[in-house]
This record gives structure tokens, C-alpha cells and sequence, in this order.
């Protein structure tokens, strides 16, 4: 599903972020990346949708080998997986529904069908009723919602959450992660960058520890760490 | 790409165009610089006129010598008629000259009294050449013949007119690449401008898997027509001025206006198009840079 070997990633000034990391994450698992700031995990989450090309090593998301991909072959492989981020990263002018139907007009979608799929997955995050409203209208995380709405409306097989409680209050933080289980239920594999402790410990799965751009820790049921 | 896929970039192109407020900042300086296009191209045109009509002035008198006979001067005539590079030939009599120079002296007339008898004007052609140009080589070539004494022309007035023409349309031609230049270049910047302000909105859309090729249309859209729109109040303008123009300058020795129609009609088309052609250009260049990612 998820398969890294061996990458490094040094930024064009100098900045090691990640040195020889090897992960293989399977289809289907919920996987917390926790690490202090600047340890690397953004870097390591955003190889995975190709938003940062690896120094070196290879890199293969759902039989795609990213690191060799042509530039043109991107969009493509994006729309197999779905993307959360701490900002959410919604159109200040669209309504709920226009965001979300935003990812399936890229990919050129009949309308119709376009309109039936956004309704069923704002059904699924709880936000039937707040189709219409601008992102402006809604609270912290029911703009995290629709942006969870949005990643997932295409089907994708992976989703990737870059901390996605970042921005939310602890009870709301909660709400999501129901939600981000909810769709790790249907068989949709998830993975989530975290500095949320709470939620780690408590909900118990595979953690993996970045420190210092190397995999410190990688356990089933782990927890945060110190 | 599907149809329908286009529909949705030209709707995007045309609410983008509205929602933002760039549309004003750069149609001004837009109008500015097709104003000058328009009325560079209809001047052009005026001048390119006058210059052929003067062109169309220049015409030799193909002097014959004295006692030519009428079978030589009509076979002369027939020569001169079967040239591929002679337009018209008339022919002069001794007394059609003779009336004419009467006529143009009009109350001097009584000088050329008792001058029917003894007529010292010659018989002669008037000659033009089918492209006004080559007068000088075609009056070489008329001049060989033995029945033709000399064959006279302005010849520096001539060749100083031709030069000038020349002159002035290549200055024109300049200026309209220099004028068309600028405007790409106000285009090209505002889409810029544009695309700097909706980068959030091209990130999401690379995010979400949209092809460069996708996320390129909305922003050629609206290049086109903005550039189009640019073109409106300047061919309003002028096409108001010149109809005016005509109307209120009457025409002075042979020179006149070009009339309004067709030229406004089609000086209407090239602005339009130059501008829609300009605003494309303008949208593919400047979207280069933020297409990466």
C-alpha cells in the first residue's frame, strides 16, 4: 500500500529533514506519525501525496512508484488518495457542497453524478444540513469536516491527515477522529500526523515516532511517548 | 477534454473575470494602448491610401518626334497599348494640347492667338505605369523607340514622394508592433497579478489531482476576454471620432478620408482580435511559473 525504502530527504538549503526511512504501511491499517516539531513528519507526510520529491530512495503509493513518476502522471495518482490539513484548505467563496464537489469536477465527473456523490458524503461527515453554507459560516470543525468530505469524496484508498486536530478544541478534535475512524471502518486506510497525546493513548494503534528525520519508534497499540 | 468540462471553464473564466476587481485596475491602461492601436491603424490606412492615390498621379508624357504620320502614330499607340507594365495610354493631338493649354491660361488665352497655324506643341502620349514605381524603367524602355523624341517625367518629386511613403509605413509598422507589445505585456502582468491572488485556490486544485491542463483554461479564458473587453470603449470611440471626422473634413485636392465603411468594420475585427489574441498570450506566459507543484 504504503512502502518506503531507504528515503532522504535534504531541502535545497542544506536542511536534512529525513535520513533512510523505511516504513511499509498495509491497506487498510490507521497509523498515528507523532514527533516533536520539525522532527520531519510533515516532510515524511507530504512525500506521500508527492508535495516533496525525495532527495533519495524509493517510494511506492498504491503500486505507483512515486519517486520515478513523470510529471505528468501526478494529478492522477493524487486522486487516489484524499488529503487533511490542520488548516483545512477550503475556498473562502465556495459553499460546503461547491468545495467538496470541487474534487470531482478536476476529474471531470457528469454533474448529476457530481451532485448525488457530494450529498452522500456530506451525509457521512454530519453535515447534510450545512450544504449551503460558505466555510466563514461554520465553526473549526465543521470546516474540518467538509475538508474531510472532500478528500474522501473521490474514493480514495489512503487518506492522509496532517494534523487535523491542530487547529481544534479537544471535543471537536474527538469528533474528527470518530469521523477519521468511521472511514478507516469502510476500509479506507488513514494516516495521521498528530500532536494530539490524548488521542493517541487513548485510541491505542500503530504509532510511528520521527525524531531527528530517523523512524524511532514503530508500534502496534503504541503510545505518544515522553 | 469533454464539453461539458469546457462549459465549466468558461463559466469559471467569466466569474473570475467578475469577481476580481483586477478587471478595472487593468482595463484603463488597456484602453489606452488599443485607443492608440485603433487610431494607429486607421491613420496607417489614411496615409497608405493618400500615398497610392498620389502614387496613381504619376504619369509621363511620351513626346513624339515632328512629322510622325498617323499609321506610325497609331502603330506606336498599339505598341505601347500591348505592354503588360503600361496601365493606360492616351493619346494628345498637337490641337488637343493646344485647347488645353487654353484652357489653363483661361483670360491669358489671347497669347496663343494665331498659333493654330504654325502649332509648335507635339503629339504626344500620356502614359502610366501599371505599378506607379517602376515609371522610371518604363519610360527608359518608351524612349528607345525611334518615333519618340523624349519621354518626360517629375523624376526626382517622383522618387522623393516614393521614398517618403515608404517611410511612413515603416514607422507605422513599428509603432504597431511596439504598441502590441506593451499590451501583452499589461495583459501578461495582470494575470499575474491573478493568478498570485488564487494561488491558494491552484494549490487545492493540484491537491485534489486537476491537470495543469485543467487548472490553465479558466485563466486563458478570462485572458481572451479580457483582452477583448479592452477593445470595446476603444472601438466605440472611435469609430464615433471618425464617422465625425469624414463627415467634417472635406475632402481637400484629391485627397480624401478613407470612407467609413468598411474600415471601422474591420478595424473593430482586429482590435477584438488582437486583443482576445493578446489576452491568450498573455494568460499562457504568465502561467508558466505557478504551474509547478
Amino acid at each position: 500500500m504504503i512502502e518506503m525504502h531507504d528515503v532522504w530527504k535534504i531541502y535545497p538549503n542544506g536542511a536534512t529533514a529525513l535520513q533512510g526511512i523505511d516504513i511499509r504501511i498495509d491497506r487498510g491499517e490507521f497509523v498515528y506519525v507523532v514527533g516533536p516539531s520539525g522532527a520531519g513528519k510533515s516532510t515524511f507526510v507530504k512525500l506521500m501525496y508527492r508535495a516533496e520529491k525525495p532527495t533519495r530512495g524509493q517510494i511506492f503509493i498504491n503500486g505507483f512508484n512515486i519517486d520515478r513518476m513523470r510529471e505528468r502522471r501526478i494529478p492522477y495518482m493524487r486522486r487516489s488518495i484524499g488529503v487533511v490539513f490542520q488548516d483545512f484548505k477550503l475556498l473562502p467563496q465556495l459553499s460546503a457542497a461547491e468545495n467538496v464537489a470541487f474534487a470531482l469536477e478536476v476529474i471531470e465527473m457528469p454533474r448529476r453524478q457530481i451532485r448525488r456523490r457530494v450529498a452522500e458524503v456530506m451525509e457521512l461527515v454530519g453535515l447534510s444540513h450545512r450544504m449551503h453554507a460558505k466555510p466563514g459560516e461554520l465553526s473549526g470543525g465543521e470546516q474540518q469536516r467538509v475538508a474531510v468530505a472532500r478528500a474522501l469524496v473521490n474514493n480514495p484508498v489512503v487518506l492522509i491527515a496532517d494534523e487535523p486536530t491542530g487547529n481544534l478544541d479537544p471535543e471537536t478534535s474527538w469528533e474528527i477522529l470518530r469521523l477519521l475512524e468511521k472511514i478507516n471502518d469502510r476500509g479506507t486506510t488513514v494516516v495521521m500526523a498528530t500532536h494530539n497525546r490524548d488521542i493517541v493513548n487513548t485510541r491505542k494503534k500503530r504509532v510511528i515516532a520521527i525524531e531527528q528525520g530517523r523512524i524511532v519508534r514503530d508500534e502496534e497499540r503504541g503510545v505518544y511517548g515522553l | 477534454m469533454k464539453l461539458r468540462t469546457l462549459g465549466r471553464h468558461c463559466r469559471e473564466g467569466l466569474r473570475n473575470l467578475g469577481r476580481n476587481g483586477w478587471m478595472t485596475t487593468v482595463q484603463l491602461p488597456l484602453q489606452r494602448s488599443h485607443s492608440a492601436l485603433g487610431v494607429f491603424v486607421v491613420m496607417a490606412w489614411n496615409v497608405q491610401n493618400l500615398s497610392r492615390q498620389v502614387e496613381q498621379q504619376v504619369q509621363m508624357n511620351v513626346i513624339l518626334k515632328d512629322g510622325t504620320t498617323p499609321a506610325q502614330i497609331r502603330a506606336v499607340q498599339q505598341w505601347l497599348t500591348a505592354r503588360p507594365d503600361v496601365a493606360t495610354v492616351t493619346f494628345v493631338s498637337k490641337e488637343q494640347g493646344l485647347a488645353e493649354l487654353r484652357a489653363s491660361l483661361k483670360e491669358d488665352s489671347s497669347l496663343l492667338d494665331g498659333l493654330e497655324r504654325e502649332n509648335p506643341l507635339p503629339n504626344k502620349f500620356v502614359v502610366q505605369a501599371k505599378d506607379p514605381r517602376m515609371t522610371g524603367q518604363v519610360a527608359a524602355e518608351i524612349g528607345k523607340l525611334p518615333q519618340v523624341q523624349s519621354v518626360r517625367y517629375a523624376k526626382d518629386m517622383v522618387e522623393r514622394l516614393f521614398q517618403v511613403t515608404r517611410i511612413i509605413r515603416d514607422i507605422g509598422l513599428v509603432f504597431i508592433i511596439g504598441l502590441l507589445f506593451t499590451a501583452m505585456f499589461l495583459i501578461a502582468n495582470t494575470i499575474k497579478l491573478t493568478i498570485f491572488a488564487r494561488r491558494r485556490e491552484i494549490e487545492i486544485m493540484k491537491l485534489v489531482g486537476a491537470t495543469n491542463g485543467f487548472i490553465r483554461w479558466p485563466f486563458f479564458v478570462e485572458g481572451v476576454l479580457m483582452g477583448a473587453l479592452g477593445a470595446l470603449v476603444p472601438i466605440a470611440a472611435i469609430v464615433v471620432a471618425y464617422r465625425y471626422l469624414v463627415r467634417a473634413v472635406p475632402g481637400f485636392y484629391y485627397f480624401q478620408l478613407v470612407p467609413a465603411h468598411p474600415l471601422l468594420e474591420q478595424v473593430g475585427v482586429l482590435l477584438l482580435g488582437v486583443g482576445a489574441f493578446i489576452g491568450m498570450w498573455g494568460s499562457v506566459v504568465s502561467m508558466r511559473r505557478f504551474l509547478r507543484v
